[in-house]
């Protein structure tokens, strides 16, 4: 490796990974100031969501919506649109394959069954995104809102559709049938992680082939890169986004189906996760590359499931992560400013 | 059926009308302000969280509601600076850093008030109100709309005030440039950063008091993520007002209803579930956003940042 | 502007020099990889039109920029009035009594006249129009216009809009006013009222600088020129130097300075001129042949700020070059977008070859042989931060060779780029660089080298050397001349610089609010004619009817 290639992948290297070296300290002072050991969370954090078997087998789980999510916001996010919407699309679909699959498999066999729920939460998460999309196509209306508020009606939909019709009367609690354990994704060999990682990996690595080597990731990207370009070199806009979004949107919903069929085999009422919006800010961190986001993601489910236990064991109520990745996404913000300022004064 | 006409369900109604919307009116009308320099600023849910935490904190603790209101204003207002640090002289993009933002708010005040008040849930008494005389007589509305809470009046002259500013305010004609075309502000010789900065502290002052209003008044107390989306309704209703302050007041109580509708149909004794009734606020503005699609205006220099003699 | 009058070359009782207003020395200000200024050192005094002449690229436009506060220098020294100042922001130097004109106006479409002059009182007061309508009263006196206070500026015509802009520089007093090259958008009428106003304002006192390329236009305006090449002054013309010499040794004289030696490069002289007439050397029309482009009463519905079209006509016969002249603002854009297929007829057809195109989309009429060169380089016509190889092929993707089956064919990318960098000389370090990162000259080439096709049938040119150097824009000019590389093509060039239309062109067609309304062929009178048919363009607003809708 020449000096220059070497210089420019330590650089690379440090812009990545000075914002979250900066966030963690800078959540390290915030522990500090609320009477907690950093050094024993993030210690415990490793411990729990990494070093451990069990540990290390749950952040792989974890893994999987998160990763399946991100690749949704990959496909948006190079095509310059603002997908807020991935957590109504997750449980939207999430709940309507929790309501389904038990039902499925009782006429079927579990093979099929499952195809077919895939099937559906990618349609039924495409759909919700329907209104944005043509809302954006159409009329130019900023997707930022219109994603937002139906993602706000996604969950608030989700909780009824699982209060009323959905609802397994069988249980005290408001959730949707179980699906039996045996009828979930299979495990890989003798762990507890579901195949569902195979999918969620494929998902990102397919979405990072398709954006850099094929001909429709190459007109998402002059779309997300500059809209009258696009308009210019004869690409249909309207047709492009909707596709766009219908693939983000699928993908989310497709992480809800992941979820379910995976892990929980239900879903309780008012169980909101969230994975969307947290997921964001590593999309941003990796620059849109699979590869990288896939690392990302996976010290980020770390991260999380080191925190949950951190929260019964230490204390420390997991609303500190949402802290951690709003830090990650203003450091990140900055290490970009700082370098653009550097490059332009270079004249790169 | 005929529960939904007596005096006492639209007297509920409309008093709930007022409560939910005036949040919605002080974060829109600072959203309003904001979108008017070219600034889109999308952690106003964060700014009104952060409003809505510590100014019930300090009402608790001193037992005043102004100070409640003010502090819960200047919360909001901190906030805002990180806004104006990292958007308006970094020029970093103003999408990312106000989600950035709003999850922060929820998370720090989440993360706070676990550890002060989890265990105690302390209530606030209820607000001190203002009769007008004669007014707060009245049938159905009198109650409703006269007999409140000062900031409810002080919110609704603000609408007003914030019309004549924009018209007839240097002030206003400066904000009107920024976000139309920043580049002649700035060979006019004024300030376009200076402009926004200010634009996007009023911003902060009114979601945060509109926040602390939120906690204090509206509910007593502090529940973590207790906005539930309030700003990011604001910042719709600040899109389709196009301009025009009177829009935001209107709209404001428009949804104000539509959040207040579950209380005022318990007191009705009618039933339906409280999932369904908290879809419409977000069924409402989607269908506003189909209905209206032709008609939402933004100023052409929205979420672009003002470099001064860029290419 | 009548050049042939004396008075127009003999500056008011001038015996003497005059007090300097402005003195610059020693400036210098570079960019990442430039010297855009390199040590210079000027003189602006009062009661005397100062031209700053130069190509673009020379260095004008900084040092515009440097003395209407836009920039600091990096070293050097700036006097105002005997003192030593340093102008921070246009804030301060509205306070030196600086006022600028800048070339794309900088007024706010949305507010009235009135309002933009307000802008720039301290914020905390409220509204004072009974002020400010007592200064505008006075300099609509010594401007001698018709402005209306209350009209709203995006409905003015650009015309109209500069004279806001002047009144805006005169605000703070009468002292020193620039006037970044104002013709650009202005008909020949305009640029006559125009002369006659900066010529009161000279005889007022004030002092002005007048930045332009055009050589003619100074020596018709100035009082003094100096020539900019390169970042620096490479030589001035005193007032009594101009009086003296004649127009022929002036244009020798300059020309000297600028390339270090007399020149017979008649092309060069006639592009800084700015009065090119090549009726000889264009390519012979076969005139019996069939037109090949038939546009008739097209109409394209109003966008926001941009003049549609009105029911426009014009027909282009195989290898002839239309050029489509006209102030900005006139449904230019509308026409260039509707012939290549961005923009949707609400009325009308258009045929080519015979064949009704106006209802095939962008990739259909490339099929055709359309291509077109956009005016916006960087906004629409590329994606900048791509590299240079994508936007060669940008209106080919999922097309052979390029993408087989969707799948993306980087070496044949790749390697068609590096034949378009051969076969058109375009200047990059390789063919992955960014392609914003590439000068505006190489940039057009880049442009031109994707358009290029032998099988062309219609090249639509939208402002081919705006913002280009010398040298480029010749070859740009003389590449268009020739017929584009594409025999038989019907080509069609928009500008708005009257020269450098009649330079290509074989007919000129005028546009006026949407519509045509005059073609002239190219011969000696054809500028009188078409100055004649853009007068009526006066009077038309600078944009559509949406422009300054928005109400507060």
């Amino acid at each position: 490796m020449t000096g220059r290639q070497l210089q420019s992948l330590l650089g690379g290297l440090a812009r990545v990974l000075l914002p979250v070296a900066l966030a963690l300290i800078a959540g390290a002072v915030l522990l500090l100031l609320l009477g907690k050991d950093p050094l024993a969370y993030y210690g415990y954090v490793i411990k729990r969501g990494l070093l451990s078997p069990t540990g290390l087998q749950a952040s792989i789980t974890r893994t999987i919506p998160l990763l399946t999510i991100a690749a949704g916001l990959i496909v948006a996010f190079r095509a310059g649109l603002w997908n807020l919407g991935v957590d109504g699309q997750f449980l939207l679909a999430a709940v309507c394959v929790a309501a389904l699959a038990p039902a499925l498999v009782t006429v079927m066999p579990v093979l099929p069954a499952i195809l077919i729920c895939f099937v559906v939460a990618f349609a039924v998460g495409a759909l919700w995104s329907l209104i944005p999309a043509l809302l954006k196509a159409r009329h130019g209306i900023n997707e930022i809102i219109s994603t937002l508020m139906m993602s706000f009606l996604g969950v608030s939909l989700a909780n009824v559709l699982i209060k009323i019709p959905f609802n397994d009367p069988t249980t005290t609690v408001p959730q949707t049938a179980t699906l039996p354990v045996e009828d979930r994704l299979l495990r890989l060999g003798d762990t507890t992680i579901p195949c569902g990682i195979l999918i969620a990996l494929a998902a990102v690595l397919l979405v990072h082939v398709m954006m850099e080597r094929t001909s429709l990731g190459m007109k998402l990207q002059i779309v997300g890169a500059n809209p009258r370009a696009a308009r210019h070199a004869g690409l249909n806009l309207q047709r492009l986004t909707v596709v766009a979004f219908a693939l983000s949107a699928g993908l989310a919903g497709l992480a809800g189906a992941l979820d379910v069929l995976g892990v929980h085999g239900t879903i309780r009422a008012d169980w909101n996760p969230a994975y969307g919006i947290l997921v964001i800010p590593l999309v941003f961190l990796a620059r849109f590359n699979g590869y990288a986001v896939i690392a990302f993601v996976f010290f980020f489910a770390v991260l999380m499931i080191g925190g949950e236990s951190a929260a019964r064991r230490l204390g420390v109520p997991n609303f500190f992560v949402l802290v951690l990745v709003a830090l990650l996404m203003i450091f990140f913000a900055v290490t970009e400013y700082l370098d653009q300022r550097r490059r332009s004064r270079l004249g790169v | 059926m005929e529960a939904l006409f007596t005096e006492t369900f639209i007297a509920a109604f409309i008093f709930g009308a007022v409560t939910a919307g005036i949040p919605l009116l002080l974060a829109g009308l600072g959203e309003q302000v904001s979108e008017k320099a070219g600034v889109l600023n999308i952690g106003l849910e964060g700014m009104m969280l952060v409003g809505a935490y510590v100014g019930f904190v300090v009402a608790y603790l001193a037992d005043s509601f102004f100070l409640g209101f003010l502090a819960g204003g200047l919360a909001g207002l901190a906030t805002a600076l990180i806004m104006v640090l990292l958007c308006v002289y970094w020029s970093m993009n103003q999408i990312v850093v106000g989600i950035a933002i709003t999850l922060g708010a929820e998370g720090l005040t989440a993360l706070h008030h676990h550890f002060q008040f989890a265990r105690s849930y302390p209530r606030l008494p209820k607000a001190e109100t203002l009769a007008i005389p004669g007014l707060s007589e009245l049938p159905y509305v009198g109650e409703a709309l006269f007999h409140r809470n000062g900031l409810v009046y002080l919110a609704i002259a603000l609408a007003f005030g914030l019309l004549w500013v924009f018209r007839r305010s240097q002030f206003g004609l400066n904000l009107q440039a920024a976000g139309d075309k920043p580049a002649a502000l700035d060979a006019a010789g004024v300030s376009v950063k200076g402009t926004r900065s200010a634009a996007v502290l009023i911003t902060g002052f009114l979601a945060g008091t509109g926040g602390a209003y939120m906690s204090t008044v509206g509910a007593g107390l502090f529940l973590p993520f207790m906005t539930g989306g309030a700003g990011f309704i604001a910042i719709v209703l600040a899109m389709l007002a196009r301009g025009h302050p009177l829009w935001v007041l209107f709209g404001a109580f428009l949804f104000g209803a539509s959040l207040a509708l579950t209380t005022a149909l318990q007191v009705a004794g009618i039933n339906i579930p409280t999932d369904v009734i908290q879809m419409l606020p977000f069924a409402m503005v989607i269908l506003v956003l189909i209905v209206f699609a032709r008609h939402s205006y933004l100023p052409p220099a929205l979420g672009l940042p003002y470099h001064r003699g860029e290419r | 502007m009548t050049p042939s009058s004396p008075d127009a070359l003999v500056p008011a009782d001038r015996d003497g020099d005059n007090e300097i207003a402005v003195a610059l020395s020693g400036i210098t200000k570079r960019f990442p990889g430039v010297v855009a200024n390199d040590d210079i050192s000027l003189q602006f005094r009062r009661g005397e039109v100062h031209a700053l002449l130069g190509e673009n690229g020379a260095g004008k436009s900084t040092l515009m920029s440097i003395l209407s506060g836009m920039q600091r220098p990096d070293s050097g020294r700036i006097e105002v009035a005997g003192r030593t100042v340093a102008i921070g922001s246009p804030a301060a130097a509205l306070r030196l009594g600086i006022g600028t004109v800048y070339q794309h106006v900088l007024l706010v479409p949305s507010l009235t006249v009135i309002e933009n002059l307000m802008l720039g009182a301290p914020w905390w007061r409220r509204c004072d129009r009974k002020a400010t309508l007592a200064r505008f009263d006075e300099l609509r006196d010594l401007l001698s216009t018709k402005l209306e206070p209350d009209a709203p500026v995006g409905r003015l015509s650009l015309g109209e809009q500069q004279q806001v802009e002047i009144m805006r520089a005169l605000w703070h007093g009468e002292f020193v006013v620039i006037l970044d090259e104002p013709t650009s958008m202005l008909t020949p009428q305009g640029v006559e009222e125009l002369g006659t106003v900066i010529r009161r304002l000279r005889d007022h006192g004030v002092a002005i600088v007048f930045i332009t390329h055009k050589l003619k236009e100074a020596y018709d305006l100035a009082d003094r020129i100096s020539v900019l090449r390169l970042g620096k002054v490479v030589g001035s013309l005193a007032p009594d130097d101009l009086r003296r010499r004649s127009e022929k040794e002036v244009i020798d004289a300059v020309i000297a300075m600028i390339f270090g030696r007399a020149q017979e490069d008649a092309g060069l002289k006639d592009t800084l001129l700015g009065s090119a007439h090549k009726a000889g050397e264009r390519a012979a029309l076969a005139k019996d042949l069939p037109p090949r482009l038939v546009v008739e009463g097209a109409s394209t519905l109003a966008s926001r700020g941009e003049c549609p079209l009105t029911g426009a006509s014009l027909e282009i016969r195989p290898g002839e070059v239309l050029g489509i002249a006209g102030v900005d603002g006139n449904g230019q854009k509308h026409l260039a977008e509707a012939l290549a297929g961005q923009r949707q007829l609400s009325a009308g057809r258009i045929e080519l070859d015979g064949d009704s195109i106006q209802d095939l989309d962008v990739i259909a009429r490339r099929a055709k042989g359309v291509r077109y060169i956009t005016d916006e380089r960087l906004d629409e016509g590329t994606a900048a931060h791509h590299s240079l190889a994508v936007n060669l092929v940008i209106k080919e993707i999922g097309k052979d060779p390029f993408w087989q089956q969707g799948i993306t064919k980087w070496g044949k990318i790749l390697g068609h780029a590096r034949e378009k960098i051969e076969s058109h000389d375009i200047r990059t370090p390789s063919a992955r660089t960014a392609i914003g990162k590439l000068s505006g000259g190489n940039i057009q080439k880049a442009l031109l080298a994707r358009e290029w096709s032998p099988d062309a049938t219609l090249v639509i040119f939208n402002k081919p050397t705006y913002g280009l150097d010398l040298q480029n824009t010749l070859r740009a000019r003389a590449w268009i001349r020739g017929g584009a590389g594409a025999p038989g093509a019907a080509i069609v060039v928009i500008s708005n610089e009257l020269d450098e239309l009649l330079d290509v062109s074989h007919r000129i067609a005028v546009m006026n609010g949407g519509r045509i309304v005059g073609t002239v062929e190219v011969k000696p009178g054809a500028e009188v004619e078409i100055g004649r048919l853009m007068t009526g363009a006066d009077s038309a607003p600078a944009g559509g009817d949406e422009a300054g809708q928005q109400t507060r």
